[in-house]
C-alpha cells in the first residue's frame, strides 16, 4: 500500500509582519542581505518568523516539516551566499523567474560552516518528528555560483558536493533530506558532467541516514541525465508534474525510477489553491501512467513556496495534508 | 515633412533639425505628495479622498510644468497618480484581485495581482490623467500604458490555460482604452513591455498583442513600444515587424554595449534611444549626452532619432532628474545646431518609419 507523505521543497515567503519587521532592521539594498552574522534583533525577529511557519505547518497537519529558510535571500544560493570563502558580487536573475539574487563567486576553500545546520537545530526544538532538511543539490548550487578558486567545473562541482556533504554532517537528526536540483532542468548537464552530476548527489545523500530526494522542476530532465541519476544512491527522485506531466511520466517509463517518488502535483507560482481532490487525481494519474505501485510518495508543491502571498501559500500547505488525509480515509 | 512624428515639432523650434526630446514616464514624486498618501492610506487621519485627488492634481501639474521647464518637446505627468506599473492597472481591470506581497528580491516586495475571473474593461484607466496634463500642459503630451504581456507575465493566472490566451484578452482592453485616449485627444501612446526582456522567446506574442493593441488606431497616432533591461540581440530584428512607429530602448545603463546589435540589421522604424543613465545618481554633462546622441546617429538618421532616458527616473532625487532632463534637452539642441551647419557626418540612412510597414 502506497503511503502518501505531504510535505514541501521550502523556501517559504517570510509571515508579512516580518517582512515589514525585516526590511526595517535590514534595509532595502544589496549590502544589506544576510551575511551570516546577523545582530541579535534579526536573529531574533527570524526565530519568531521559523515558529510562525513550523506551527503553520504543524496545524496543517504536514508529514514532514521544513524549517522554512526564511533567511535564504538569495534563495538556493543562500549557503553559498552567506560563505567566507564567497564574496557575493551583482544582483542576477534567478533562473527565469522575476526574482534576483547575489551572484555568489567562490573565492577560497569551501569548507563546511555549519550555517544552514544550525538553522535546523533551532527547528528541531520545535519539531518532535518528521523534520525535513532542505539543501540546493550540488548542481544547482554549483550552476548558480561563479568559480575563482577551483580553476574547472569537475573540480568545483565536486567541492561542492564536498562541502554540502560536510553542512549534511552536522546536521540533527532528521527524516528527509530534499536536495533541490532545477538546474538539471533549467541547464542540462553537457556529456560527460552529467554522470559526475549523478556521483556528486550521491556524495552528499551518502552524508545521511535519512531519506534523500533529489527534487527537479520548471519541466521534466533530458533523458540521458535522469539515466545517470537514475544511478545515484538517493531514495526518490522528485519531478514537476505541474509544468510538465508528459515528459517526466515519459521519463519513469522508459527508465524507471526508485521505490519512493516525489510528486510537485501543487503549483508553487500560481494563487490557484488546488482542492485535495485534485491533488489525490494527479497522483493516481502518475501511478497508472507508470504502472507501479510506490512504497512512499512524496506530495509536494512542485517548486520552492516563496513566490506566493501568505495567505494562499497557507491555503496550499492545507490542500497537501488534506490531500494526503483522504487517501488514508480511503485506504 | 508630415506623419505622426512631424506634428510634435514645437512652432518656435529654433532649428532645422529636429530631435524629438521626451521621457519614458515616471518621474520622482515629491516628499509631500508621497506624505499625502500614506495620509490618504492612514484610517486615523483626517485626509479623504478630496484631498488625496487635489494632492495628485498638483503634483500631476508641477511635473508636467517642470518637463515643460526642461524644455522637453513632449512631456508627461510623471506618472503622480500611478502608484506602480502593474497595480495601477491591475486595480482598474474587472477580473484582478490582491492576495498580498511577494518578493522580488532581499527585503523588496510586489503587490502581484491574480487573474481570478475573466478580465473585463471596468473603470478608465487613463483618459482622466491624459485630459488632466493635456489641459495643464502647452507641449504635446505622451502617454505610456503597461502594455498585456507584462500584465499577463507579472500577473498570477488562475484563469486563462495559458499566459498567452490572457495576454491576448488584456491587448484587447488595452485596445479599448488606447481608442478611448485617442478620442480624448492622444496621439502619442507608449506601451510599455519590461517583461519582453526578460523573456525574449515570447517576442511573437508581443508583436500578436501589439496587432490587437493597434486595430482600428488612426494612422496619426504615434505608437512606441519601450523594452528595457535586456538582451536585444534576442529580440532584434524580428520585433522591426511590430505595427508601431517608434522603439525605445535602455542603452546608456549598459555603456551602449549593444549599439551594435541594432547596426548589424537596418533599423527601419524611429529610434527612440536611452541617452541618460536612469540608475545612476549622477547628471551626465551635456559633453558627455551629446556623444551619446552621437552614437544614436550611427543607427538612424535625425529625422527618425528621439532623444529620452533609458528608463523611468522616479527612483531618482528629483533634483537630479531635471538636472538630467535639462542637460539632455541642451545637448539635443547643440547636436541640431551642428547638424544644420553641417558639422556633424550622418552614417545613417534609411526608410522612412510608417505603422503599416
Amino acid at each position: 500500500m502506497t503511503q502518501i507523505v505531504a510535505t514541501t521543497p521550502g523556501l517559504f515567503p517570510l509571515p508579512d509582519w516580518a517582512k515589514d519587521e525585516l526590511s526595517d532592521l535590514k534595509g532595502h539594498q544589496k549590502t544589506d542581505l544576510v551575511s551570516g552574522d546577523e545582530g541579535a534583533a534579526i536573529v531574533d525577529a527570524y526565530d519568531r518568523a521559523r515558529e510562525d511557519v513550523v506551527s503553520l505547518q504543524q496545524d496543517a497537519g504536514l508529514d514532514r516539516v521544513v524549517e522554512g529558510q526564511l533567511r535564504w535571500d538569495d534563495m538556493l544560493a543562500h549557503p553559498l551566499a552567506v560563505h567566507d570563502s564567497v564574496e557575493t558580487r551583482g544582483i542576477v536573475r534567478y533562473y527565469d523567474n522575476n526574482n534576483f539574487y547575489r551572484e555568489p563567486v567562490v573565492q577560497d576553500d569551501l569548507t563546511p560552516d555549519g550555517d544552514v545546520a544550525a538553522e535546523l537545530d533551532a527547528a528541531a526544538e520545535l519539531v518532535d518528528d518528521g523534520l525535513q532538511a532542505v539543501l540546493p543539490g550540488p548542481y544547482s548550487l554549483s550552476d548558480l555560483a561563479t568559480d575563482e578558486h577551483y580553476g574547472d567545473e569537475a573540480a568545483f562541482l565536486d567541492a561542492v558536493a564536498e562541502f554540502l556533504a560536510g553542512e549534511v554532517e552536522q546536521f540533527p537528526e532528521v527524516e528527509t533530506l530534499f536536495l533541490l536540483e532545477p538546474s538539471l532542468v533549467e541547464n542540462d548537464p553537457a556529456d560527460g558532467t552529467d554522470e559526475r552530476v549523478s556521483e556528486a548527489i550521491d556524495a552528499v545523500a551518502n552524508a545521511t541516514d535519512a531519506d534523500v530526494v533529489t527534487h527537479t522542476y520548471w519541466g521534466a530532465i533530458e533523458e540521458k541525465t535522469y539515466a545517470h541519476l537514475m544511478d545515484a544512491d538517493v531514495d526518490a527522485i522528485g519531478f514537476d508534474l505541474v509544468a510538465d506531466h508528459d515528459s517526466n511520466v515519459y521519463n519513469v517509463q522508459e527508465y524507471g525510477t526508485k521505490d519512493d517518488v516525489a510528486l510537485g502535483v501543487v503549483d508553487g507560482q500560481n494563487t490557484l489553491v488546488e482542492s485535495p481532490e485534485t491533488i489525490r487525481d494527479r497522483i493516481d494519474w502518475f501511478e497508472q501512467q507508470t504502472n507501479t505501485v510506490y512504497d512512499t510518495v512524496y506530495a509536494t508543491a512542485n517548486t520552492e513556496l516563496f513566490y506566493l502571498p501568505v495567505n494562499k501559500f497557507a491555503d496550499k500547505l492545507e490542500a497537501l495534508a488534506n490531500a494526503a488525509d483522504l487517501e488514508e480515509v480511503e485506504a | 515633412m508630415t506623419g505622426p512624428r512631424e506634428q510634435f515639432r514645437p512652432e518656435n523650434h529654433p532649428n532645422d533639425h529636429f530631435l524629438l526630446t521626451t521621457v519614458v514616464g515616471s518621474y520622482p514624486k515629491p516628499k509631500w505628495h508621497d506624505r499625502a498618501r500614506e495620509m490618504f492610506e492612514d484610517e486615523d487621519a483626517d485626509f479623504g479622498a478630496e484631498e488625496w485627488e487635489e494632492s495628485k492634481d498638483d503634483a500631476s501639474r508641477l511635473v508636467t510644468h517642470e518637463h515643460e521647464r526642461c524644455g522637453l518637446d513632449v512631456v508627461c505627468d510623471g506618472e503622480m497618480r500611478r502608484n506602480e506599473m502593474v497595480e495601477y492597472f491591475a486595480h482598474r481591470i474587472d477580473g484582478y484581485e490582491f492576495n498580498g506581497r511577494v518578493k522580488v528580491w532581499g527585503h523588496n516586495y510586489f503587490d502581484k495581482p491574480s487573474v481570478a475571473d475573466e478580465v473585463e474593461y471596468g473603470e478608465q484607466w487613463l483618459v482622466e490623467e491624459f485630459e488632466f496634463t493635456d489641459e495643464v500642459a502647452d507641449r504635446p503630451v505622451k502617454v505610456p500604458i503597461t502594455g498585456p504581456y507584462t500584465l499577463a507575465n507579472w500577473s498570477f493566472n488562475e484563469v486563462y490555460d495559458s499566459e498567452e490566451q490572457l495576454a491576448y484578452e488584456l491587448a484587447d482592453l488595452v485596445n479599448e482604452e488606447i481608442e478611448a485616449l485617442v478620442d480624448a485627444g492622444a496621439r502619442y501612446i507608449q506601451i510599455d513591455e519590461p517583461a519582453l526582456a526578460t523573456t525574449p522567446d515570447d517576442h511573437a506574442i508581443v508583436g500578436e498583442c501589439l496587432e490587437r493593441i493597434v486595430d482600428e488606431i488612426p494612422d496619426d497616432v504615434r505608437l512606441g513600444l519601450h523594452v528595457c533591461y535586456g538582451d536585444y540581440s534576442r529580440i532584434y530584428p524580428e520585433i522591426l515587424d511590430y505595427p508601431v512607429h517608434e522603439y525605445d530602448l535602455e542603452l546608456a545603463n549598459g555603456d551602449f554595449d549593444q549599439l551594435d546589435v541594432f547596426k548589424e540589421h537596418e533599423f527601419t522604424k524611429d529610434f527612440a534611444m536611452g541617452v541618460l543613465d536612469a540608475h545612476t545618481a549622477e547628471v551626465e554633462s551635456v559633453e558627455e549626452i551629446k556623444d551619446n546622441i552621437k552614437k544614436g546617429l550611427e543607427v538612424v538618421p535625425p529625422e527618425r532619432l528621439t532623444v529620452s532616458p533609458d528608463c523611468g527616473v522616479k527612483l531618482l532625487p528629483r533634483e537630479i532628474a531635471r538636472g538630467k532632463m535639462e542637460n539632455m534637452v541642451q545637448a539635443a539642441r547643440e547636436i541640431e545646431q551642428e547638424l544644420d551647419a553641417g558639422e556633424i557626418d550622418v552614417v545613417a540612412t534609411g526608410a522612412e518609419a510608417s505603422a503599416d510597414d
